[in-house]
């Protein structure tokens, strides 16, 4: 059968469409049917990015089998939008922002996998800001703490232990209540 | 109605502009995510959450906070027909995402259409600056203050350790992705690419064509982004692409001197093939049309044809697109017609804008 668009190329993909109840038979050819936009630009056809991640996803540690008489946990589920772990894994996208805290070290793996690492190290929000950048400073002061104690470079390190109590104080005074 | 306007022009304002390394990079792309905080994100959201998460971002543009920016039209994606969010994904205004599936949808665009704010696509609010050729950190720059501007008047979704949080994991952490689109014809043709590009992707970047995901390299275009958004700064992420892309553009630049050096008359021949082609054939289906603007742009760059703006390369392109095509001739075509009015219209702007009638040297 020949393309029924450009009539030159054997038709290769045939599909039926049915809108409002009106029953269209298509017989069409690749190339015609990239042309007519059957789907937009650049829409994934078939295999996309979130189908690649669930592949990503299973986790569960190899070799661990279940153990017997013991029923399975429940998987873990979002408590905000109800989204549970194995709803995850298919959609590949999270529910909610909760998600990410619901889900919690489960997905360390997974970040692992596609960045290479677990935590954000970029910008900060200047609003809730404030206070990570504190906390930020507090652990960096803590290593330069440690490294001073290990040179033993006593003086160096009462200094910094001094900053790393200010700055804590400065958090507890932030904190509401 | 107010989008016509976007849907109109195949070239936007901002690409008329000359930017560092034009002749390889056509343009420098930098996107944010960002979601708001307490709201589902837009693949769970009902409907009333979408609308609510719109009215408030829409508000930010409307209240004046982006005067600083620029001016901005606010588009509502419910307004437009289907034609018209074709053509605003081929402008790369809006993403396909927004265009198909997205609820309470709505584009914010600046004037020069090089700021495009997509709200509940898959994410509540995507930040999109685009500049002329090689400006990845002119881009990160822009969108970084727009990014304030929303931080400001909204409340985000972010946590300490994941950092911005976001609908896909690969978008998690900085939630930026920054891309340079390339025009690498002498690679393609010195059978260099499949190499260069391996090599992209063992760093940590992504190759993909002209429409992003899933869409194929036409016109020897290709598309280099960032894959990682965790655990990289956003400058460390625009570095890393800036020191990838440079030596791209310098691979690409070396192969272009070495076929003039040894093959020049058979370049020539080819590149001049192609403008003939192009300015006389009566059928010209989208992906021949690709190539040979990509051969007739080459040549312009490399001096072989002297009296066509690359401009109007550029332009071409994106005009020579199906829905584009559709929007230009008022009417719903079939392939063959289409293939029809592509080479009319490819014609008649190279009649039109050759720079000395269409005489040739």
């Amino acid at each position: 059968m020949l393309c029924q668009e450009c009539g030159k190329r054997p038709a290769t993909l045939h599909f039926t469409k049915i809108i409002n109840g009106d029953k269209n038979e298509f017989h069409i050819c690749e190339s015609c049917a990239r042309e007519r936009g059957e789907g937009l630009p650049g829409s994934p056809n078939g295999f996309s990015i979130h189908s690649l991640l669930s592949g990503l996803m299973d986790f569960d540690p190899a070799g661990k089998g279940s153990l017997q008489g013991q029923t399975p946990a429940p998987p873990p589920r979002c408590e905000e939008c109800g989204l549970t772990y194995p709803q995850f894994k298919k959609l590949g996208r999270f529910g909610c922002s909760s998600c990410y805290k619901h889900f919690g070290d489960r997905l360390d793996p997974l970040f692992k996998r596609v960045h290479g690492s677990t935590a954000h190290v970029g910008k900060i929000p200047q609003r809730s800001g404030g206070r990570i950048k504190t906390r930020r400073e507090i652990d960096r002061l803590r290593q330069e703490m440690q490294s001073s104690i290990q040179n033993e470079e006593f003086e160096t390190a009462a200094k910094l232990r001094d900053e790393i109590r200010l700055l804590e104080k400065q958090l507890q005074s932030a904190e509401p209540g | 109605m107010a989008a016509g306007r976007f849907a109109q022009n195949a070239l936007s304002e901002w690409m008329k502009g000359e930017g560092p390394d034009s002749d390889i990079v056509f343009s420098s792309r930098v996107r944010v995510a960002r979601n708001l905080k307490g709201f589902p994100f837009p693949i769970l959201a009902t409907g009333q959450h979408a609308a609510e998460v719109k009215n408030k971002l829409i508000a930010v543009a409307k209240e004046g906070k982006l005067d600083a920016v620029g001016t901005f039209e606010t588009v509502d994606l419910a307004e437009l027909s289907e034609l018209e969010r074709r053509v605003l994904v081929e402008k790369h205004l809006i993403s396909p995402a927004l265009a198909g599936e997205s609820r309470a949808g709505a584009v914010v665009v600046s004037d020069n259409e090089a700021i495009s704010i997509m709200i509940n696509e898959e994410d509540h609010l995507r930040i999109q600056c685009l500049y002329p050729g090689f400006q990845v950190q002119e881009a990160w720059r822009l969108a970084s203050r727009i990014d304030d501007i929303y931080e400001e008047a909204t409340e985000y979704a972010f946590d300490e350790k994941r950092g911005f949080l976001t609908s896909c994991p690969t978008n998690v952490g900085t939630g930026i992705r920054a891309s340079v689109m390339m025009h690498l014809p002498a690679l393609v043709m010195t059978q260099q690419i499949n190499r260069i590009l391996s090599a992209i992707t063992q760093v940590g970047l992504a190759v993909r064509g002209l429409y992003g995901e899933g869409s194929e390299a036409l016109g020897n275009l290709f598309q280099i982004s960032n894959q990682i958004t965790l655990g990289q700064s956003e400058d460390e992420i625009i570095d890393n692409l800036h020191g990838v892309v440079r030596q791209i553009i310098e691979h690409e630049k070396a192969a272009r001197q070495r076929l003039l050096q040894e093959s020049r008359l058979r370049l020539e021949d080819r590149v001049k093939r192609s403008y003939g082609i192009l300015s006389h054939a009566a059928i010209m289906d989208s992906k021949e049309s690709a190539q040979r603007l990509s051969d007739v742009r080459l040549g312009i760059d490399l001096g072989l044809i002297g009296h066509v703006s690359p401009q109007v390369m550029n332009e071409l392109m994106v005009m020579t697109q199906p829905g584009f095509l559709q929007q230009a001739f008022e009417e719903k075509m079939n392939t063959e017609q289409r293939d029809m009015r592509r080479a009319e219209l490819i014609r008649g702007q190279l009649a039109s804008r050759s720079q000395d009638g269409g005489a040739y040297e």
